[in-house]
């Protein structure tokens, strides 16, 4: 019944073209209040025959799913401009749009890339905010896309936009112990999902390197579950553990120096921490009850984690030298699988407030006022991961009896689903920064 | 005297057990046996009577015993209440058995895979189900396993055993399963 060790590695860059069946999308489910309005007009296509992606409404999407604006339908654009001599203002100030992107795409003569050439207007000033050209082969459209709306993000928000980001999460397809787990790596939204890792055993708990080279995670490949390090351009790959017991929860400190992860070796499950360069292993906690789910503060000289050793799973804080934990949690029932904003201050978890309340969500702690946001209402979410500019957060949940992916906006009032057509996926992890 | 009499007919029970059991509980030659005994007193009658249903009686319960060790050797699933390490006090007899047949047969090696329910998130469901796995392998120690022969692993909430969101799926999801190492 148990097939062992079938397992397939695909390297990631190798197979650029494949798109795998499982592709996910994207659904708004709630929206905000005052969005800003922005029309991003359809790119002009000046070669033959239809481009298989459609920029401007990558564009928009992208706008939309952060939640902070609303994307002009394209039906009730009054005009259609591609560049800055075709744009009006008063077309759209009638249509009360305070930002325009327009752009037009054409083939580089005698190869396969393409430029794409886009202007940024602000409407209410009626002026060109900037305009550049980038080139990419057709295959890259999407990447120049994000790279688009990264910029507009930042125009009008004053933040880095998220758009150019990746995601690895699990799935688990097919019927009970009759399954096949796959660790893929997609696009932030879903896209142009590629598998990384396939195997008849668990895969868990995917982590990033933070300059996103290099990715880890746990495979019962062994029958046990050991740590592995995989290369993403190489696609080469280490066991990092080889422990008795729970080998679990790699996650990679700031500076990228460190591994933090959970071995139970000693009899139950602490946090350790290895250097990464010199191979020393530290143990961060030292108590019988379980300590788990490791997450670095973001001077990688501290380390979050979950602990049940007054009872119920409740959130705490070492420092690498080994001090007394301090206790960060008090008003759940149950607080889990910790990890701090970019802003240091506000800490994301799984929730469940009462034991009546049977309910696991996603909450944010702000460190400073105590005050507690709580972000999801559906029953079952766990594996929050936060996007490198903290806009916005995924995690994993259930609906209708299957796992799938959300994301929410850090103030909780926009959320988006990534559905997938079969199977169960799960815990995603949002990768760094990765330009 | 009452006394006495009970002692004998333990003994005579021993005795022909052990015959019972040495002829492959072939009972019918016991019964030709008492033809001489027949002129005696009616109470050796008696006794003798009294033993071969106590014989029977040992024989059966023996078979009930090799079938309920067969039975609980059989049960290689248990179930956990939510949160709980603990096993559940109605399979005390049944690990008992587990560690005797563990001790009896030294080379043998299981692996104890514990499990938890899908709630809660998924690392901290890995430490439950390791905590599920350890107490019976705790126990198993206790009664006589040794650990040599034990292997536990966790598998969290990564390998449920029904699918759902109902007490009835978790209850069943919350489990240590027994299983050949290898």
């Amino acid at each position: 019944m148990k097939q062992r060790n079938l397992l397939v590695l695909v390297l990631a860059f190798a197979l650029s073209a494949s798109v795998h069946a499982a592709e996910l999308n994207i659904e708004i489910t709630r929206g905000v209040d005052n969005p800003i309005p922005v029309a991003v007009v359809p790119f002009a296509w000046q070669g033959d025959g239809f481009l298989d992606e459609d920029v401007a409404q990558i564009i928009a999407n992208n706008l939309q799913q952060v939640g902070e604006f609303r994307a002009l339908p394209r039906a009730n654009m009054l005009s259609m401009p591609s560049d800055e001599r075709e744009v009006h203002y008063r077309d759209w100030r009638i249509l009360a749009q305070q930002y325009l992107v327009v752009g037009k795409i054409s083939r580089v003569p005698g190869g396969q890339m393409v430029q794409v050439q886009w202007e940024f207007f602000d409407i209410n000033r009626e002026r060109k905010v900037l305009g550049e050209v980038l080139t990419g082969s057709v295959s890259q459209l999407r990447d120049i896309a994000h790279a688009i709306s990264d910029i507009v993000y930042q125009e009008i928000t004053g933040r880095r936009g998220a758009f150019a980001t990746k995601i690895q999460y699990i799935s688990a397809e097919g019927e009970i112990g009759d399954m096949t787990y796959r660790l893929h790596y997609a696009d932030y939204d879903g896209r142009r999902a590629q598998v990384l890792l396939e195997s008849r055993e668990p895969i868990m708990s995917p982590a990033w390197s933070p300059d996103g080279s290099q990715i880890a995670y746990v495979s019962f490949e062994t029958d046990l579950p050991r740590i592995y390090i995989q290369d993403l351009a190489s696609g080469q790959r280490r066991q990092v553990s080889n422990f008795s017991g729970i080998n679990s929860s790699p996650v990679w400190s700031p500076d990228g120096r460190k591994l933090a992860m959970v071995l139970s070796k000693d009899g139950s499950p602490d946090v350790y921490v290895l250097d990464l360069a010199t191979d020393q292993l530290t143990k961060i906690t030292d108590h019988p009850r379980a300590e788990t789910e490791p997450a670095w503060t973001l001077d990688s000289q501290n380390v979050l984690f979950t602990s049940d050793r007054t009872g119920q799973p409740q959130i705490y804080q070492a420092d690498l030298s080994g001090g007394f934990p301090e206790r960060l949690t008090f008003d759940c029932f149950y607080c889990a699988k910790a990890q701090f904003l970019p802003d240091g201050v506000n800490m994301v978890h799984v929730r469940r407030a009462t034991r009546q309340d049977n309910s696991y969500s996603i909450a944010i702690l702000n460190m400073q006022t105590g005050r507690v946001i709580t972000l999801t209402d559906t029953a079952l979410d766990e594996s929050p991961s936060v996007a490198p500019n903290g806009s916005m957060i995924m995690y994993g949940t259930t609906y209708n009896g299957r796992g799938v992916l959300d994301a929410v906006s850090i103030d909780g009032r926009v959320k988006f689903r990534l559905p997938s057509p079969q199977g169960d996926v799960r815990e995603p992890s949002w990768s760094p920064y990765l330009n | 005297m009452g006394m006495q009499i009970s002692n004998m007919f333990k003994t005579a029970a021993l005795a022909l057990t052990i015959a019972g059991l040495a002829a492959c509980s072939s009972t019918s030659d016991t019964e030709e046996m008492p033809m001489e005994m027949t002129n005696d007193t009616a109470a050796a009658d008696a006794s003798a009577a009294a033993a071969r249903a106590e014989q029977q009686r040992l024989e059966r319960e023996r078979m009930e015993r090799d079938r309920a060790d067969q039975a609980a050797l059989n049960t290689t699933v248990f179930y956990f209440d939510f949160d709980v390490a603990e096993f559940q006090p109605s399979d005390r007899e049944t690990l008992i058995v587990h560690a005797r047949n563990l001790a009896t047969n030294s080379n043998r090696r299981v692996r104890l895979e514990g499990h938890a329910d899908e709630r809660g998130t998924r690392e901290y469901n890995l430490a439950l189900g390791e905590r599920r796995a350890n107490s019976i392998r705790d126990f198993l120690i206790v009664n006589g396993a040794s650990r040599s022969q034990l292997e536990t692993v966790s598998y969290g909430e990564e390998q449920p055993a029904v699918r759902g969101q109902t007490e009835d799926a978790y209850r069943q999801n919350r489990r240590v399963e027994i299983r050949p190492a290898g």
